[in-house]
């Protein structure tokens, strides 16, 4: 796309669309929003940036390598963090029951593990996003 | 039974939702169809901040838009028209 508003609205844009996924992901466990809703905003950003500037750029940007990576890792991250608790002999996904400082209720390091569990997570979904967009894009018609 | 404004605003929106799903179903223009559905999940966001859920608004605005950007892709790389 060869147009001068959209490239340079976009380039004003996508910092703060980056920071806004982050903040949402990390306050996930104290206010709305959460890994999920987060991860999504974070790969509308590099959507946004590869439909308007082609979708050569956008890979060099985020090569597929580091998408399958983060892809299976992140996935892989929620079973490991899961299993503390297994490990500790409590159930699985325990957080304060297998002993995990949680600090005061309302603070954003109240999470325990369920805020490194969502890390993961908001990570592996902008992810697939960005995937599914590239393998669509990709497509002859 | 006794119904508060916020009531009547969830049924208009409600309202709005029905309209836009089964328009989606018969606009036979594809690219037009999506285009609904992004109004449909603004719609849908309302309705949960409207219920007092704003967590779920949020993921449905995101999710919405995402879903009609795939969307109008997959419509740019096929055929427009339903046949």
């Amino acid at each position: 796309m060869k147009d001068f508003i959209l490239k340079r609205v976009v380039v004003i844009i996508l910092p703060f669309l980056c920071v806004y996924g982050f903040y949402v992901i990390l306050h996930g466990h104290v206010s709305p929003g959460g890994s999920f809703a987060g991860g999504i905003i974070l790969g509308l950003s590099i959507i946004a940036y590869s439909t308007i500037f082609g979708i050569e750029k956008g890979k060099a940007k985020i090569p597929e390598k580091v998408l399958v990576w983060t892809e299976s890792y992140g996935t892989l991250w929620y079973g490991l963090m899961g299993m503390v608790g297994i490990v500790k002999g409590f159930p699985f996904l325990a957080n304060k029951l297998a002993g995990i400082d949680v600090g005061v209720p309302g603070a954003l390091s109240s999470g325990g593990l369920i805020s490194l569990i969502g890390i993961g997570v908001g990570i592996r979904v902008a992810s697939t996003m960005v995937t599914l967009f590239f393998t669509m894009m990709e497509e002859e018609p | 039974m006794n119904f508060i404004a916020a009531d009547y605003e969830i049924m208009v929106l409600l309202l709005i939702l029905v309209v836009a799903s089964l328009a989606m179903y018969f606009i036979k223009d594809l690219m037009h169809a999506v285009i609904v559905f992004g109004a449909y999940s603004l719609m849908m966001a309302l309705v949960w901040l409207l219920m007092n859920t704003p967590d779920l608004a949020i993921t449905e605005a995101a999710a919405g838009i995402c879903t009609t950007v795939l969307m109008m892709v997959v419509v740019f790389r096929t055929s427009r028209k339903e046949e």
